[in-house]
């Protein structure tokens, strides 16, 4: 695969927790504007691979470049101002706060950086900030429940609310780790909805996910992992054609 | 707090002036009317104010927060010695110092959260209890406490052509002596000054991120921010404030001793947080106001004074009476805020602030809808 206009590439990248090599010489390009998927059964090790990129996890060898720049090392901050954002497995929010502060915070790091110190300003002059989250909210149509305390929306609720937490930081690629996971039919079939605008928009995105349903209906590209390595990467054509991941993956099932 | 508006924060902080500044009338009736325990209600609801920036907001727990405290007196009580009986620049020092201390204590202990955060604010508090009896006795004057001396220099004041006295200098504000009522209405007009900017910075973004990391740190790191600065300036404020009440207490009595320090010192502010309702603007100062009161009042009440409210009761009733009561106060009044505190821990975790929410909302749910929507209002900017 070329690497003409990859927004992320990861090199070499091995990483062992004990005797457990989790990812073993990884080698991946994300094309800019596309929707990359990485599948693989369970303890393949697809969020270790994630957990990489946002900088949770240091690699043992190997580095992750974003447009040329070394995010290994990064402290997670770091990353996530550099236009990585990630959503997380189980949803991970401000449940204290209600949902438009929730977004707003988000929004404030895109646009102070990773630290200001401004105790005196009133939130309620920030008209231009809160007319963002109005707009992003309504986007994800949680304009209803913005001032419902996150703790008590629903779980598909959560999920869009950090998909709105997401697209107010604008991000260069969005890493989604499982983002319809335990979600009803209906909820995951809004999911896909949104992340198909996102693309239109031209977002990168890196969706790992076991849903073939979901994987199908947005990927451009397809990775497979399965015990730390690559096992095949290609179109969602190859993929579901390729006999090494029907063996891996599906135990000989057909697609 | 979800939601507040700029008139109804002011109508808060016009409320709270006029009933801060009124103390000395309607104290008079639970007999806590006068200077000395009234200026100890202000200076220990700005201690309270500043440990809810931390406690409240930011979600750390500090175990050491008398440390800050005693490290203000001190220095307050240097500047009277050295430079001037002015309180202003004591206050401005003490405070500046304590911040100092507070970035160091804070640059190590925020690098742990939840009970490893706490047990090391207290060893630091307990490290600076000890050392102020033992090596640091030349800044500290040990057990004897450091007091102010005739021989001081006070160059500002001697520059300034400060006749020596026989009687030992008071502190002073321009002139103004700063004892007996003059010194708690300088102690109130700090206060209502500290809790107006901790008020700013409970609406500011800034109190909003110091939510949202009390909330889920490490989601605040994934969203972008880098913590550590948020939650060390947190503790500075915080720090700084303790600095300010210690400042005070030396403005009100210029001695300096290491006793309040001490760690129960340290325990008695977290005690005044949760009573009064952690979080809130109002709660901990609520807090503060009720344990000194019990310390000062109820620890005064005697048998005698039993006798004298009961002497109604026939005799065979009375001395049982008294003596059950007579438990809870005087020596015993550590028993009766025990109580207390447990009662509002099980039944009011949020506080007094919440008894008062709870109370509030009962009224509002028998008024009309429009009520109820300013109630709930009002309930958000406590």
């Amino acid at each position: 695969m070329t690497a003409m206009n990859a927004v992320l590439s990861v090199t070499d990248v091995n990483k062992t927790f004990g005797g457990l090599r989790a990812l073993n010489n990884i080698n991946l390009q994300i094309e800019e504007g596309k929707t990359h998927a990485i599948i693989g059964p369970n303890g393949a090790g697809k969020s270790t691979l994630l957990n990489v990129c946002v900088g949770r996890l240091k690699p043992d060898t190997g580095s992750v470049n974003l447009d040329g720049t070394v995010l290994t090392g990064k402290k997670p901050h770091e990353i996530n101002q550099l236009g990585v954002v990630r959503v997380f497995q189980t949803p991970e929010i401000f449940a204290d706060l209600t949902l438009d502060q929730n977004v707003m915070v988000a929004g404030m790091a895109k646009r102070e950086g990773s630290f200001r110190f401004n105790p005196i300003r009133d939130l309620l002059s920030e008209r231009e900030l809160r007319q963002r989250v109005a707009a992003v909210l309504e986007e994800l149509d949680l304009i209803g429940l913005k001032d419902t305390t996150a703790a008590s929306a629903s779980r598909g609720d959560k999920r869009r609310l950090e998909l709105a937490m997401c697209l107010i930081q604008q991000p260069k690629l969005l890493l989604l780790d499982e983002p319809t996971a335990g979600m009803s039919r209906h909820d995951t079939n809004r999911t896909i909805d949104v992340l198909r605008q996102f693309k239109q928009r031209g977002l990168t995105k890196v969706i790992i996910e076991h849903d073939m349903h979901v994987v199908f209906s947005l990927a451009d590209r397809i990775t497979v992992l399965a015990q730390g390595a690559i096992i095949c990467e290609g179109t969602p054509d190859e993929v579901r054609g390729d006999p090494r991941v029907q063996e891996a993956y599906l135990g000989g099932a057909h697609l | 707090m979800t939601e507040h508006s700029p008139r109804r924060d002011l109508i808060l902080l016009v409320v709270f002036s006029l009933v801060v500044l009124t103390a000395p009338v309607w104290l008079q009736p639970f007999g806590a009317a006068y200077p000395d325990l009234m200026q100890k209600f202000a200076i220990f609801g700005i201690l309270a104010v500043g440990y809810n920036l931390l406690f409240g907001l930011t979600g750390y727990l500090s175990f050491g927060h008398a440390a800050f405290l005693g490290v203000g007196s001190y220095a307050a009580v240097w500047s009277f010695k050295l430079f001037s009986m002015n309180v202003i620049p004591a206050m401005v020092f003490g405070t500046l110092v304590a911040g100092v201390f507070a970035v160091v204590i804070g640059h190590v202990c925020l690098r742990r959260s939840g009970i490893y955060f706490a047990i090391l604010t207290l060893a630091f508090a307990q490290m600076l209890y000890n050392l102020a009896y033992s090596v640091l006795t030349p800044i500290t004057n040990g057990e004897t406490s450091l007091q102010l001396a005739q021989d001081d220099p006070r160059i500002a004041d001697t520059l300034f052509g400060w006749e020596p006295s026989p009687q030992l200098p008071s502190p002073e504000l321009f002139g103004l002596e700063l004892t007996g009522i003059s010194g708690f209405y300088f102690c109130a007009i700090v206060l209502i000054l500290c809790f107006l900017f901790a008020m700013r910075i409970q609406r500011s973004g800034f109190g909003l991120k110091l939510r949202a990391i009390k909330s889920n740190q490490d989601r605040m790191g994934y969203t972008g921010f880098a913590t550590r600065p948020y939650t060390l300036t947190a503790f500075v404020i915080s720090g700084m404030y303790a600095g300010l009440a210690g400042c005070l207490l030396a403005v009100t009595d210029p001695l300096a001793g290491a006793e309040r320090m001490q760690w129960t010192a340290s325990g008695e502010i977290v005690l005044m947080t949760i009573l009064g309702g952690v979080g809130t603007l109002l709660g901990p100062i609520l807090g503060a106001v009720i344990i000194k009161y019990f310390e000062n009042i109820f620890s005064a009440i005697g048998d005698a004074t039993l006798h004298g409210v009961f002497a109604f009761l026939p005799d065979w009733l009375e001395a049982p009476v008294v003596g059950v009561i007579g438990l809870f106060v005087g020596e015993g009044w550590h028993l009766t805020l025990g109580v207390l505190f447990m009662l509002i821990v099980i039944f009011l975790p949020g506080g007094l602030m919440e008894g008062v929410r709870r109370v509030g909302r009962l009224f509002s749910r028998k008024a009309s809808p429009r009520r109820a929507r300013n109630e709930r209002e009002a309930r958000e900017v406590g």
